[in-house]
């Protein structure tokens, strides 16, 4: 009963040890921990997650982030190499790579951004003023507009080439900014331009070259339809005149051919003995005084004709 | 100092004690049953925790875990289908990242075009989570990632495309595009999702340009209203115009048929009459001039008989006036 207050008393202060001095602490899986003694570290950074022991009171745990980081930067205007302004959105992804430099040179996430803001903000502005504005907008130089869109002239639009295109843009960037940061801790895994606009000043010049190349797009399939129309309209008048003539041909030979026949076969009939030819004349003459005698005629007949020779007086 | 206040001065104390004894326990007992057990729900999975360390990841349903806090789980719905929306956001969004504020649509839809043109993009992805260690584990924020990379890809997907291939003929070529290079980005970035579908929703030129691009639809309408037009004519002038040119033809061959049918008649007359002439030559002769004079002098105006003998009376007679001496 009398070594109960020392024992109590023993347990207070393993208590107060534990919960102030902080002997067992957890690295969660997406922390490294620095421990630093008075503000100075003290180790290697302990990256293995789970449970750890540390000098009670005296070490203090600093967490940093062992995840991919982001950072996202604000849109930024800057002139291209062809002088057009353009407005780049870039991110990065970045880690904290040693640790130890780190939390010596940064300490926070809040100035490690604003180091990154700074020197990859540069680089970006560097880069785009080295190249033409069609460099940062492709991204595959090697692609070509698919043939079967110009053929049907759906697409008057031209699809420029770009030497090096955004990939090697950014790489540029990477690379120029990569050993400035590695320097103060910081690995930069990449960057890359999230969103390319024009400035709006220009937007307006653009627009308007937009819409005069498409009223040229309008202009050119309208007067292909006039064309087409014209060469539609001229076939068809010589169609026409081919059906027309071709069919005058064919009746005159016809016509030709019936007057050809016909006179043959007449000729044949009278023409094939002296009898038939006479007696022909004969019934043709009968048949022409009764067309050309008629109540128009006087009629003035010798007794001597045929008709009349029996009214002859009779001669002496 | 008698001896029962010293009797009742303890068991007060001791009691005091035994229910502090009784309550520890109890809140002890009650922490312990609290955090002892954790459910996982149905289209997630938990990943357990030790002491911040890896150490197991859980299907859906009741478990138990090391209370106190010493185990912790982080639930992470890889059951669920997620959507991203950007240039516009759709009333119910399942996750937060889904959308951004109204006033970012518009900077999330305005693009750059490969011929330098300008166009308005809207698109969804949808992912799913399929890798929870990686996505708690390697990148600290995935979806806001997922949504920066996908805005990267779509625009050098589209940089690399003419206006009209973007507005027009190229989408499911673009979205084809897009999501190959979108899924070989999110598996190098290690975010530990896996992109299911991405899909173009409305794409348009701006709209100061909008007008311009109506035209260019309007004149190709207009083209083929002419095609046609011209076509309509044609088809009209000139089957009529062969029919017509049939018909005359054929009138020109019924002429041929009539002609000859008509000769052969009067010849095969002819020569039958030549074949009774010739029996009886010059009565026939007679026959036929006496019938024919009797047709014709009846209807003659006046005939004069002369004897030839007569020799004045025969130049000067005076046409019609004479009148009808018979």
């Amino acid at each position: 009963m009398k070594r109960l207050p020392i024992v109590l008393g023993l347990v207070a202060l393993l208590i107060v040890v534990a919960i102030v001095g902080d002997p067992l602490f957890t690295v969660h899986e997406t922390e490294t921990v620095i421990l630093t003694r008075f503000g100075a570290p003290v180790g290697d950074p302990i990256t293995e997650p789970g449970l750890h022991w540390k000098t009670p009171f005296v070490m203090t745990v600093n967490r940093l982030e062992k995840r991919i980081l982001e950072w996202d930067g604000l849109p930024a205007e800057m002139p291209t190499k062809d002088k057009t302004y353009i407005i780049v959105d870039t991110f990065a992804r970045w880690r904290i790579g040693d640790p130890s430099q780190f939390f010596v040179k940064l300490r926070d996430e809040r100035s490690a951004q604003s180091r990154i803001e700074d020197i990859i903000g540069s680089e970006v502005r560097t880069a785009v003023a080295g190249h033409d504005l069609i460099e940062v907008v492709r991204s595959d130089k090697d692609r070509v507009l698919p043939p079967n869109l110009t053929a049907e002239g759906t697409t008057s639009s031209v699809l420029p080439v770009a030497t090096r295109g955004r990939l090697a843009l950014q790489g540029d960037i990477l690379k120029a900014a990569q050993p400035k940061l590695a320097s103060i801790g910081i690995e930069l895994l990449d960057v890359r331009i999230k969103r390319v606009n024009y400035n709006p000043d220009i937007s307006t010049s653009i627009y308007q070259r937009m819409i005069s190349e498409r009223q040229q797009i309008a202009q050119r399939f309208r007067s292909e339809g006039e064309g087409e129309a014209a060469r539609i309209n001229g076939r068809r008048g010589r169609d026409l005149l081919e059906v027309e003539s071709e069919a005058y041909k064919q009746v005159q030979e016809l016509r030709g051919d019936a007057d050809a026949e016909a006179s043959r076969i007449y000729a044949e009939a009278y023409d094939k003995s002296p009898e038939s030819r006479a007696f022909y004349g004969f019934l043709k003459t009968l048949d022409t005084y009764r067309t050309i005698l008629g109540e128009k005629t006087n009629l003035i007949l010798s007794t001597d004709s045929e008709l009349f020779r029996l009214l002859e007086r009779s001669k002496h | 100092m008698s001896q029962p206040t010293l009797a009742f001065r303890n068991p007060p104390d001791w009691r005091k004690l035994k229910v502090l004894l009784w309550i520890v326990p109890a809140i002890f007992l009650i922490a312990l049953a609290l955090t002892m057990y954790y459910t996982v729900p149905p289209d997630s999975q938990g990943v357990v925790l030790r002491f911040g360390r890896f150490s197991s990841v859980e299907e859906p349903g009741l478990h138990f875990k090391i209370p106190f806090g010493i185990d912790r789980v982080e639930t992470v719905p890889v059951r669920r289908q997620l959507k991203l929306e950007f240039g516009f956001a759709t009333a119910g969004a399942t996750n937060r990242v889904q959308h951004t504020s109204r006033t970012q649509h518009s900077q999330e839809k305005s693009m750059v075009t490969g011929d330098l043109n300008a166009a308005l993009v809207e698109w969804i992805v949808q992912y799913r989570i399929d890798d929870p260690r990686a996505y708690l584990f390697k990148v600290r924020a995935p979806e806001s990632t997922l949504r920066d990379l996908s805005e990267a890809v779509m625009r050098e997907v589209i940089g690399d495309r003419t206006v009209d291939e973007v507005i027009t003929v190229g989408r499911g070529e673009i979205e084809f595009r897009a999501l190959d290079r979108l899924r070989k980005m999110a598996t190098d970035y290690q975010l530990g999702v896996k992109i299911d579908q991405l899909q173009l929703k409305n794409v348009n030129p701006p709209r100061e340009v909008a007008g311009s691009f109506n035209e260019v639809n309007k004149a190709q309408q207009d083209r083929e209203n002419m095609i046609n037009v011209a076509n309509g004519e044609y088809n009209k002038v000139i089957p009529r115009a062969k029919g017509e040119a049939e018909q005359t033809i054929s009138e020109a061959q019924g002429y041929k048929l009539k002609r000859i049918n008509e000769a052969q008649g009067h010849a095969t007359a002819f020569n039958a009459v030549l074949v009774e002439y010739l029996k009886a030559p010059e009565v026939t002769r007679m026959r036929l001039y006496l019938e024919a004079m009797s047709e014709v002098i009846p209807t003659l105006a006046s005939t004069w008989i002369v004897d030839d003998s007569i020799t004045q009376l025969l130049p000067m007679v005076q046409g019609k006036s004479i009148g009808g001496v018979k």
